[in-house]
């Protein structure tokens, strides 16, 4: 009897038939794509996009050359270079962020004890060569003028959790 | 239909050129060759839809949108020109050649793969006349030609030079041998059961008064659903796809093929897809009769029946292809060795008795 069971159960497996109907009505669920470029996904405002480098109200760059983002940075991304400037303050001279390299963890802004190098929320932008893919400080500098605003509205909405 | 067409254009047109009456071979050539046209491209037609189904369907079942951006002078259409777009993609890609691959086999080897799945829809018959060749062996040549098809994967996975091309056709081949038997029987079992090998015959054998009850679907139904899953099985289709096996063997017999050499074995699948869907419904579900046969209007045999029934097997496939996970290659040797063939061999016999009693409504 028992066998005739279990050839049964071979030749029709019922159980297939319950994985069926499952799929059968997710056919007709609602659909949860996101058409990307006319949609969007509503973003952290802890998002890890696009570096950039900020500068203080007066216009001075925060960066002083402390090196702890290059040292945490775990994909040795991290170029500085630095020299005293004239005024006696130690200041970068060169600070390159290879994006190619970049796993976006955010150590670096973790790190940096000036808030100057951040994290964006920018995160559509593409290189056509391999250059266009490192950083220089002039485009970072560049970058943190233009995100200003943004960046540092969310840095205020999350200083109550840092 | 295309008697109408041989007889009343390309005959009289013939003859208007050759200023006198003229039906001979040349006609009889050109009618059989418009026919055949005709048909392949139908098939072909339905191949490139039947994709955009599957990704369709797949989206749905995993509650995506699918493709819905192609389409033509900006209008998107819901992505119907997809397939237009995947198939200029094909074209227009690099045919890689192994450099150790043997020439010549494998760039026959879709050739083959393509070729009798195109040449079994010659005895498919669409209607009580649309049928290309309307032989008595219609059955016999469907077997044949289904069979045929193992030949272009074997020699794909063997010309490819690569041990994963290798594996798969291996599989392939034990598969296909394997389920082509019960496949078989189930076969013999409308054969008995119509008195015919003929595929017309057999769907005007399943024709009475009480609709969809009186086709074989019910005296045979549990060969109804062996050929079904021996066709999934023959087509080398999800949860049988050992062949490809895309977590072991990368793609199994089509790794090393590339652009429209690639799409060809993908055409073939497809065909031999429809070609199943469109056998189940002729063999199992009355064909082109109509469901409510002796109600007026709904009750009357159109070519539309028989193609909404090969849509809904298609839809069959998509479903249980995007549901069921692979089956493992001992299991499928056990289900097609132990449990199928047994059962189509004991239905033969109730099959033949059945006749032989004359059982109602269906054999009397």
């Amino acid at each position: 009897m028992q066998a005739i069971i279990n050839y049964l159960h071979n030749l029709v497996p019922l159980e297939l038939f319950k994985g069926m109907w499952v799929t059968g009505r997710y056919l007709f669920r609602r659909k949860i794509t996101v058409q990307y470029p006319e949609e969007k996904t509503p973003q952290s405002h802890r998002f890890r996009g696009l570096h950039a480098l900020r500068r203080y109200p007066n216009g001075e760059e925060r960066c002083i050359a402390c090196k702890l983002c290059e040292a945490v940075c775990p994909a040795v991304a991290i170029t500085i270079e630095s020299e005293e400037r004239a005024d006696g303050s130690r200041r970068t001279t060169r600070y390159e962020i290879d994006l190619s390299k970049c796993i976006y963890c955010g150590f670096c802004e973790e790190s940096c004890p000036v808030d100057s190098i951040v994290e964006t929320r920018h995160f559509e932008y593409h290189g056509e060569i391999r250059d266009d893919l490192i950083m220089t400080k002039e485009k970072l500098l560049e970058v943190g003028d233009l995100f200003e605003q943004q960046i540092a509205a969310d840095r205020l909405a999350d200083s109550k959790y840092r | 239909m295309f008697g109408f067409l041989r007889d009343n254009v390309w005959s009289p047109l013939a003859g208007a050129v050759l200023s006198q009456p003229y039906d001979g071979y040349a006609v009889y050539l050109l009618d059989v060759l418009i026919k055949i046209i005709v048909v392949v491209a139908c098939v072909l037609f339905t191949f490139a839809y039947t994709t955009y189904a599957e990704r369709k369907v797949s989206a749905w079942i995993q509650l995506r949108i699918g493709p819905n951006r192609v389409g033509v002078f900006g209008f998107r259409m819901f992505g119907l020109a997809q397939p237009v777009a995947d198939g200029i993609k094909a074209i227009f890609k690099e045919i890689i050649i192994p450099t150790r691959a043997s020439k010549l086999l494998f760039v026959l080897a879709p050739i083959l793969a393509l070729g009798p799945a195109f040449a079994a829809w010659a005895v498919i018959p669409f209607n009580d006349v649309m049928v290309l060749a309307d032989i008595n062996a219609g059955l016999l040549y469907i077997i044949a030609m289904t069979s045929l098809a193992v030949y272009g994967i074997i020699i794909a996975g063997w010309a490819s030079n690569s041990k994963y091309a290798f594996l798969g056709s291996l599989r392939s081949a034990a598969q296909i041998v394997s389920y082509e038997i019960s496949m078989g029987f189930a076969l013999v079992c409308v054969l008995v059961a119509a008195g015919s090998l003929n595929l017309g015959d057999i769907v005007n054998a399943q024709s009475g008064k009480y609709g969809f009850l009186n086709w074989y679907w019910l005296p045979l139904l549990p060969m109804f659903y062996v050929y079904f899953v021996s066709g999934l099985a023959e087509t080398n289709r999800l949860p049988f796809d050992v062949v490809e096996g895309e977590s072991e063997i990368v793609a199994g017999f089509h790794v090393e093929y590339s652009g429209i050499a690639f799409a060809t074995f993908f055409i073939a699948e497809y065909t031999n897809m429809i070609l199943i869907s469109i056998l189940t419904s002729i063999l199992f579900l009355g064909g082109w009769l109509s469901p409510f046969q002796g109600i007026p209007v709904v009750g009357a045999p159109s070519i539309f029946w028989l193609l909404g029934k090969t849509a809904l097997f298609l839809f069959l496939f998509l479903w249980i292809r995007w549901t069921f996970p692979r089956y493992r290659y001992d299991q499928i040797m056990r289900l097609g060795w132990k449990v199928f063939l047994p059962i189509t061999i004991v239905w033969v016999v109730v099959t033949s008795v059945m006749v032989v009693a004359k059982v109602p409504p269906w054999f009397s």
